[in-house]
């Protein structure tokens, strides 16, 4: 959403830049961009150049006797570099990688001068709050979170889309109202919120309101704005999972909890959502142990992570163990995806009653584990099924049943 | 100030960080990426401690004291936490430790074991990488890393050499060097800083025990080893001995034991290049050649002027350094002398680095297909044969060099420290210019520790200008200052590891400064203890040119105690 701020309206961005560094009495400013945005570094750069047509940038702005000189910065898209000292690293042109704090940006940051990091969103605030005062800003939103919020609204949902809310509206609002709702009546099963490292809200907190504190109570967070839905079609350990192997490989492999912790979660989570035939007892009592193993993990890579990143890894695993422990045991004792996501864990089955015996899946499946003769029902053999669901799509009569 | 440790108030002072005050009393807290002087990374999480009002733990390495400070050092959350983080490594690790250099010596292994890891916990796929055996001198094994960065620090922070650094994400982050080329096509000057410091295995330098051992088994060549003067201060720790106790005619005994035909020291040849480097110096001087002259015995120094400061090579001395000047008359005016074919010895030196692995293969360090050193074993190799042959190393009988190069004066020796080779060469240089000795050898300022030394020094009527660097790192300034214009400066010794080759790559590892401080002591205290202290003054270097050099500089030194010097300005030579 921040790159639609500066490609809708830099000015905006600028003038809340120009006012901060005003505020701060910074001379110099970075806007800190992936550089696969063009079209928002253009707008910035023009913007940025009108500015200085018209005095709001560059020497002595407004005849104020105040210097400030806006840099634009392509980065190369590294998760991590949202975290500031990364972020600085990343400026500074070395690798993206945090260091330790203190010493804080504001009092040791770029090239080792105090510096003050904001996002996009904040920034761009600054100028309707200043023009129209503070008590105008405050009027919406709750008693400790203010003004409004943008989410990016993405998922299974009618509307996706940019929305800007007040603080304060429920979740409900924003999925069934300003949403549309879940499409093609399917029931809504969670929302993720704060990115890959936010949480999930299950059905039963819906109607909470989304500020700060509230999101913490259920182990979400506000995050990059990122509100992802997902319906019943949606298996919350692959959720994890997906998450955990985006973690993992943005990871800036710095720091052994973060580097080498979430990579066994992640092994975890792989082994519990696949499952083979022939797995071998061991392999059985490692799926049961490295279970018991997540917590321990979890906790020890948000205690002793270096970086943000690391410390809020586990919280995709942590809130969907929270709120569907059920579907981790299901995955784990039953060997069942209840979503029919994890496709390891399925056993397909032809209806007798419903199959033609048109031999098509029998055809088409690459293991060669359906069995039958023409015009008399088919049968999968377990052992051989590996899963792929090829029968399921090409059979004709909906005779392929799914567990 | 104060702070308050498991309930105990602790003194702490301002501006240090946790780490640094717990250790002075005497709380004993793991690391695996802190390196004492630099700034600390934060990276390897073993010295997190458990703090009151922090909601994580934190890093005391990196976390600097406050006033009423209240931190548990030793909590089950914290002890957990090391506990794990240990077993994190492990899981990615080869088990390897019975097929590893660094097996008994291991911070790795030391750290699994203080934690009482005994089980398996975390299990999972492994990185595979391939071994870096590229580099003549530094060979790097990525599966041992456990990414704690301190080669990459001591390589761009210390050495200002930067050849390694972080590459990849996730848990497939790696050390690499420029384009995975591997070391030896990247700007490393093999000083082996990045070994001493690596906690693991990963680093190590490219071992010739194998090839030593089958040649002295074979017993089919004459067999001959040098030994560098700093070794013998050092190797007594590989032995239980104190840091700086010196052993010269302990491991020359051992030597011989082992199998070596002769035993000479690189000192007597370090008096050899002091002759020729302080005529070079006078004739510089006398005869308005290229100043400040640089010393050329470093071989890592050698390779970062032609890497970063090629313009500069005039600068540099012809001379070789005393490990190849010594391989060159051994197999020429010693082969002569003794009757043997120059192809029927093997030459071997023992050394305190990695970089004269490198320099053995160099171009010019040889005539024709015979190279003047055939093998170098830096001091570690040393001690292993030592204890592979069974030589019970603390109850041998000292012995002493053979002849014709058996006698060296303390400058010589004096090379083994940062400085040591500027009193030394000064020392001759003096008397070539004036005709008299100095009349006080010892020259304070250019002794210690500290990265640029400067004097001034009277020889006749002129004031010689002279600077010492140690850590290749800290050579840009004074180079700079040269390229600017500074021309009060004739002579520059530089050595490319901090205090000189007392602190070399290929020394025991796990030595403090105060160890390498104890090193340099040792020699300084052979130079005020003897009497021949002067190279032009040692007889058998006499007798070496009378019989067979002629004099310093002439046709026969050019021929075999001299070289020359290539331009690196690319990346890929
Ligand atoms: S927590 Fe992860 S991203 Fe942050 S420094 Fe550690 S390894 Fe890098
Ligand atoms: S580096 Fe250490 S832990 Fe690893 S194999 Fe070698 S001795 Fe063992
Ligand atoms: S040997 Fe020296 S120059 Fe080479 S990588 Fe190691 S520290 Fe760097
Ligand atoms: S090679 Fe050694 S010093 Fe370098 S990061 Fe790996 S373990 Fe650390």
């Amino acid at each position: 959403m921040d790159r639609a701020v500066i490609e809708g309206d830099p000015y905006r961005l600028i003038e809340g830049m120009a006012i901060a560094a005003y505020g701060i009495g910074a001379s110099k400013a970075y806007v800190y961009l992936r550089a696969e945005y063009p079209l928002a570094i253009q707008r910035l750069k023009d913007a940025i150049e009108v500015a200085k047509t018209y005095g709001f940038v560059g020497n002595n702005i407004l005849d104020s006797g105040f210097n400030l000189e806006i840099v634009i910065k392509k980065g190369a898209v590294a998760f991590v570099c949202g975290e500031e000292t990364a972020l600085i690293k990343s400026i500074e042109g070395k690798r993206g990688m945090p260091k330790p704090r203190p010493p804080y940006p504001a009092v040791s940051g770029l090239f080792d001068k105090p510096t003050i990091i904001n996002n996009v969103e904040s920034l761009a605030n600054i100028p309707n709050i200043i023009r129209e005062g503070a008590g105008w800003f405050n009027g919406v939103g709750t008693e400790n979170s203010k003004g409004t919020k943008v989410f990016a609204l993405s998922g299974n949902i009618a509307n996706t889309g940019l929305v800007e809310v007040a603080m304060g509206t429920t979740l409900k609002e924003i999925i069934f109202e300003i949403g549309g709702g879940i499409p093609d009546g399917y029931k809504y099963k969670a929302v993720q919120i704060g990115g890959p490292s936010g949480g999930c809200i299950p059905e039963s907190e819906i109607d909470i309101q989304i500020d700060y504190e509230s999101l913490i109570t259920v182990g979400a967070m506000m995050g990059s704005g990122g509100l992802v839905v997902m319906d019943e079609n949606t298996c919350m350990v692959d959720v994890a999972k997906y998450f955990m192997g985006f973690i993992q490989s943005e990871s800036c492999g710095k720091c052994i909890p973060c580097r080498e912790g979430t990579r066994r979660m992640l092994e975890i989570l792989e082994r519990i959502a696949s499952g083979k035939s022939n797995e071998t007892e061991l392999e059985t009592l490692e799926r049961f142990q490295s279970v018991l193993h997540m917590t321990d993990l979890a906790t020890i890579i948000q205690d002793a992570s270096l970086c943000g990143l690391g410390k809020s890894a586990p919280n995709p695993v942590l809130s969907t163990l929270r709120w569907f422990r059920h579907e981790y045991e299901e995955h784990i004792y039953e060997r069942k995806c209840r979503a029919k996501v994890c496709k390891e864990l399925l056993t397909f089955t032809i209806i007798e009653d419903k199959c033609t015996g048109c031999t098509l899946c029998a055809i088409q499946c690459p293991t060669d584990a359906i069995l039958g003769s023409k015009k008399h029902p088919h049968y999968i053999n377990f052992e051989k099924c590996i899963g792929c669901g090829t029968c399921l799509e090409v059979c004709n009569f909906d005779s392929i049943n799914v567990e | 100030m104060k702070i308050i440790v498991i309930n105990n108030e602790v003194e702490a002072k301002e501006g240090e960080f946790l780490l640094a005050a717990l250790r002075r009393q005497g709380i004993k807290i793991p690391t695996l990426c802190n390196i004492d002087g630099l700034d600390p990374s934060g990276s390897c999480r073993m010295c997190v401690v458990e703090m009151e009002g922090r909601p994580d733990l934190v890093p005391s390495c990196a976390f600097p004291v406050y006033e009423g400070l209240k931190i548990l050092t030793h909590s089950e959350r914290v002890v957990t936490a090391r506990k794990a983080i240990v077993e994190l490594l492990l899981s990615n690790h080869p088990d390897d430790c019975l097929y590893c250099v660094r097996n008994g010596n291991c911070e790795l292994q030391g750290l699994a074991q203080e934690h009482c890891v005994s089980e398996r916990i975390f299990s999972g796929s492994k990185n595979s990488y391939k071994l870096d055996y590229s580099s003549p001198a530094i060979v790097r094994d990525p599966a041992k890393c456990v990414l704690c960065g301190k080669c990459v620090r001591v390589c761009e922070e210390i050495q200002n050499v930067a050849c390694i650094d972080f590459a990849g994400r996730g848990s497939k982050a790696y050390i690499g060097t420029a384009f995975d080329e591997g070391l030896n096509v990247s700007s490393c000057v093999k000083c082996g800083q990045c070994i001493l410091v690596c906690p693991t295995g990963a680093l190590t330098e490219r071992s010739h025990i194998d090839e030593v051992m089958a040649v002295l088994h074979e017993k089919k060549k004459h067999i001959v080893v040098q030994h560098a003067p700093s070794v013998s201060v050092t190797v007594g720790e590989e032995f239980g001995l104190k840091a700086g106790k010196d052993v010269n005619g302990i491991m020359t005994a051992a030597l011989r034991k082992m199998g070596f035909d002769r035993v000479f020291e690189t000192s007597f040849s370090a008096d050899l290049t002091i002759m020729e480097e302080a005529s070079e110096l006078a004739d510089r001087i006398q005869n308005g050649g290229k100043l400040p002259m640089f010393t050329s015995c470093s071989p890592g120094w050698v390779k970062y002027l032609e890497e970063f400061y090629p313009e500069m090579i005039d600068n540099l001395s012809s001379c070789k350094s005393p490990q190849q000047m010594l391989g060159a008359v051994i197999k020429s005016y010693y082969a002569e002398r003794e009757d043997i074919d120059p192809k029927d010895i093997y030459s071997v030196s023992v050394m305190p680095c990695t970089a004269k692995k490198f320099e053995i293969d160099r171009d010019g360090m040889g005539r024709g297909d015979t190279s003047d050193v055939d093998a170098v074993l830096t001091t570690r190799e040393f001690a292993k044969m030592i204890r592979m042959m069974g030589i019970d190393f603390n109850s041998l009988e000292p012995d002493g060099a053979d002849t014709p190069f058996g006698i060296r004066s303390t400058a010589g020796k004096l090379f083994g420290a940062s400085g040591g080779v500027m009193e030394a060469a000064l020392r001759t240089a003096h008397y070539f210019l004036t005709g008299k000795e100095l009349e006080i050898f010892e020259i304070k300022e250019i002794r210690g520790m500290k990265g640029i030394k400067e004097a001034k020094v009277m020889i006749g009527e002129l004031e010689v200008g002279v600077a010492v660097v140690n850590g290749v790192g800290n050579a840009q300034k004074l180079l700079d200052e040269i390229q600017a214009g500074r021309d009060d400066i004739h002579f520059v010794e530089i050595m490319t590891c901090p205090g000189g080759c007392v602190a070399g790559g290929g020394q025991p590892i796990g030595a403090d400064p105060e160890k390498i401080k104890a090193r340099m002591r040792a020699i300084y205290k052979i130079d005020k203890e003897e009497t021949l202290r002067t190279s032009h003054n040692n007889p058998d270097i006499k007798r070496l040119y009378d019989d067979y050099l002629g004099k310093p500089l002439g046709h026969k030194s050019h021929e075999l105690l001299h070289t020359h010097y290539v331009e690196r300005k690319d990346i890929m030579k």
